[in-house]
Order: structure tokens, then C-alpha cells, then sequence
């Protein structure tokens, strides 16, 4: 029991966010109407997807390092949760942007940059499903995640600011917070942040876990 | 400091030497550039100067990405790994690495102007400020050479190196690609160059990052 109390904690917090998500009061914006609570759900669902490739990214590094074959299981399975909250993250961004923008898929830079961050992150699960040697594959696959890596931090925050982008933050925009969330939404926010990303790990560990039990079984 | 560089620069004389003792290759990468131009003036059977200058610009980073993937592809699949294993006793792994970038990127140079070169020729020079469009070539040369070096490693290890090399430096390349295409753009349409300074600073650091990545990480790919 633990090592249990982060659990709890993040279904706390997500339970509080999605009873504050569908019954909180939020501040009425031109455009954005009740939309504006799909901040609670929509961009900690990016933030948690950063968090697990940094995270992915380091036990890559971890594993060239000390060349433990239990880093780079542990890197794999952090990189596939990302890319399922990268693929939550699209979803509820186009119903979003459905709504505000008018059609689910605007031409926008900063979500032409997540498609192709996610085609890398998908490069390397294909990149690990083309070795039969497991010790190469690790290896091989944990310098591609490191490299993906510090292409995708370019990728995702100078390129869209570069150009004009539909994002707040992006383009000349004024950031998010800056001026349509008040203080009662970041009490959600913040926490909605932490939430999703523990429960990120916390897939992850399942994954792991069971990864291990297999490995475990076949030897 | 000395003995490493005279050494990467053995190696690159190496390289060359074994290019232009098996001419085919470089010839047959020459004549797939000059190939794909032709092909692309005949397909959209302009006269000259008739394409919009974002499809020209367009066009051509297009056709120079697909030559730098199938000319950096071969890097490490030209020699034999008996033969790799030998240099791996004789010098780092940081000296191969860098002597291939550098190679590469003589290569792409070469390859790009004469892209330049056949393109300007059959479809009409649009670019109003030639001198910005060459340096353009000259960073995209460096960033092509540098990013898809490393990803041609990586995908030479793999059971089918054709594919992966494509699936892998697609995205990989993609920054790099976007701002190349603004820089060019403006040089296309002669913009004043301090227009563009924010993006070559851009593109320099890419090519900073990507380099010290290929750096760091090829020692543990040659050991397996």
C-alpha cells in the first residue's frame, strides 16, 4: 500500500476536474461560450503527452548509459502513452476547434506539428518492430527516441510561434491565461495538469509492470 | 585537436576516392536529380516562368529532399561490414561520423546547385535574390547532411533499410524543411534580408542541435 497514495491522488483530482469540467462555473467568452471548459481537458492532456516523451526520452538515456535492458521497456511503454495522449489530445482539440474555429481541422501550424511529431513517435515503434536482435533494438531504438526528441521540442514550440497560428501563445497571440482564465479556472487547471499526467504514469507503470511478468515468464 | 582533424580528413579523402572509384553512384545520383527536374517541367508542362513562385519553391525543396534520402541513404551500406569493423579499430567513432556529415555535405552541395542549376535552366530563375537563395542551399545542405546521416545509421542496422530511411527522416527532416522553405521564399520574392536573419538563425541552430546529437549518439550505434 505504499506506494498507492500518488493513485489515489490522481483520481481524486480527476474526479474533482471532471465534476468541475461539466458543473463549475466558467467565465462567459465571445467565440468560445461553454467550450472554454475544454481547457481543463484539452491542453493537460498536451501537457501530460510532454511530460511522458521527456520522461521516455531520459530512460533512453538511462539505458545508453547503464545498458539495463529494463530502461528501455520502461521508455517504450512511456512513449506509448504519450502517443495515445497525443491521439486524446487531437481528439478533443478538433471537437474544440469544431466548435470556435468551424471545422475540425484548420490549417494550422500547431497542428501540423503535432501530426508529424506523432508520425516520429509512430517511425519509432515501427523503427523497434523491424529488429529481431533484442539487445539492438534497444539500443538503436533508445538513440532514435533521443533524437525525435530533440527534434520534436523545435517541432512543437518554435515553429508555431513562428508563423500565424489559430493557437493562443502562438503567432502574436496573447497566451491562454493571459486574459480568459480567471483565477477559479486555474484552481481547476493546475491540478488537471498533475492529474492527467499521474494518470499517464500510472498506465504506464501497468504497462511496464506487465511487460515485466512477460519477460519474466518467457526466460 | 590536430591528429583528429588530419584524421576525419583522411577519412573524407577516403570517401572521395571511394566515390569516384565506383563513378556509377555519383552519376547515377547526378542524373537522378537532373531526372526529377525534367520530370516535374513535363509533367506541369510550363512554360517558363508560368508556375506561381510558392509552387516553384515548393517543387524544388521537394525534389532536393527526395534526392538528399537516396543519396545519404547509401552511407553506410556502401561498404561492407568486415571493412567497417577494421576502421571502427583504427579511429572514434565521433571522426566517422563527422567525416560522413562532411562528405554528405559536399555532396549535397554539389548536388543542390546542380539542382539549382537544371531547374533555373528549364523552368525559368524566379528567385529575385540569388545570393539569399545560395545560402539557403548551402544551410539546407548542411541540414540535410547532418540529420540524415544519423537517420541512415540508424535504418542501415534495420532488416529493410529502403522504407525506414523514408519513414524515419520524413518527420525527422520536417522543421528543418518548413524553415528552409520560408527563407527561400523570401529570397524568391526579394525581400530585404533582415527579414530573414530570425529564420537562418533558426535553421543554424537545427543544424547545431542535430549535429551534436549525430555526435553523441553514433558511438552507441556503431557497437552493435
Amino acid at each position: 500500500m505504499k506506494n498507492t497514495w500518488w493513485k489515489a491522488l490522481a483520481v481524486l483530482i480527476l474526479v474533482y476536474v471532471i465534476l468541475q469540467g461539466l458543473l463549475g462555473i466558467v467565465p462567459r467568452q465571445p467565440i468560445l461560450n461553454e467550450s472554454i471548459r475544454n481547457v481543463y481537458f484539452h491542453v493537460p492532456l498536451w501537457f501530460g503527452m510532454i511530460v511522458l516523451l521527456l520522461t521516455s526520452a531520459i530512460y533512453s538515456i538511462r539505458y545508453l548509459r547503464s545498458g539495463r535492458f529494463d530502461d528501455d521497456l520502461v521508455a517504450v511503454e512511456f512513449a506509448n502513452s504519450a502517443i495515445l495522449f497525443g491521439l486524446l489530445g487531437c481528439a478533443t482539440g478538433s471537437l474544440w476547434a469544431n466548435f470556435t474555429w468551424g471545422e475540425p481541422w484548420p490549417n494550422d501550424p500547431k497542428l501540423n506539428s503535432v501530426a508529424v511529431g506523432m508520425l516520429m513517435y509512430l517511425a519509432y515503434l515501427i523503427l523497434r518492430g523491424s529488429f529481431d536482435d533484442e539487445q539492438r533494438r534497444a539500443r538503436i531504438s533508445a538513440v532514435y527516441n533521443i533524437f525525435a526528441f530533440a527534434v520534436f521540442v523545435p517541432l512543437i514550440f518554435i515553429v508555431p510561434r513562428l508563423t500565424d497560428s489559430l493557437h493562443p501563445g502562438n503567432g502574436g497571440n496573447p497566451a491562454f491565461g493571459k486574459y480568459d482564465m480567471d483565477s477559479q479556472m486555474r484552481m481547476v487547471f493546475y491540478p488537471a495538469v498533475i492529474g492527467f499526467t499521474l494518470l499517464g504514469v500510472w498506465i504506464t507503470e501497468l504497462h511496464v509492470r506487465m511487460r515485466r511478468v512477460k519477460a519474466a515468464l518467457d526466460d | 585537436m590536430a591528429e583528429s582533424v588530419r584524421q576525419i580528413g583522411a577519412l573524407m579523402r577516403k570517401e572521395f576516392l571511394l566515390e569516384w572509384r565506383q563513378r556509377y553512384a555519383l552519376n547515377g545520383m547526378l542524373l537522378y536529380i537532373v531526372g526529377a527536374v525534367f520530370v516535374c517541367y513535363l509533367s506541369f508542362n510550363a512554360r517558363r516562368g508560368q508556375l506561381t513562385p510558392i509552387v516553384w519553391n515548393t517543387l524544388f525543396w521537394i525534389i532536393l529532399l527526395f534526392t538528399a534520402i537516396n543519396a545519404i541513404a547509401k552511407s553506410f551500406v556502401q561498404e561492407r561490414s568486415g571493412r567497417q569493423l577494421y576502421y571502427y579499430t583504427l579511429v572514434s567513432p565521433q571522426q566517422i561520423i563527422l567525416s560522413k556529415i562532411g562528405y554528405n555535405t559536399v555532396l549535397m552541395l554539389m548536388l543542390s546547385l546542380l539542382g539549382f542549376g537544371t531547374y533555373a535552366f528549364v523552368l525559368g530563375n524566379q528567385a529575385q535574390d540569388v545570393p539569399l537563395y545560395l545560402l539557403t542551399l548551402v544551410l539546407g545542405a548542411i541540414g540535410f547532411a547532418a540529420s540524415l546521416t544519423l537517420v541512415s545509421g540508424i535504418a542501415s542496422k534495420a532488416e529493410n533499410p529502403a522504407t525506414l530511411m523514408a519513414v524515419l527522416s520524413f518527420p525527422i527532416i520536417l522543421p528543418l524543411l518548413l524553415m528552409l522553405l520560408k527563407i527561400s521564399k523570401n529570397a524568391l520574392d526579394g525581400l530585404d534580408r533582415s527579414v530573414s536573419t530570425d529564420e537562418i538563425w533558426i535553421v543554424l541552430a537545427i543544424d547545431a542541435i542535430v549535429l551534436t546529437l549525430s555526435w553523441l549518439l553514433f558511438p552507441f550505434l556503431w557497437r552493435s
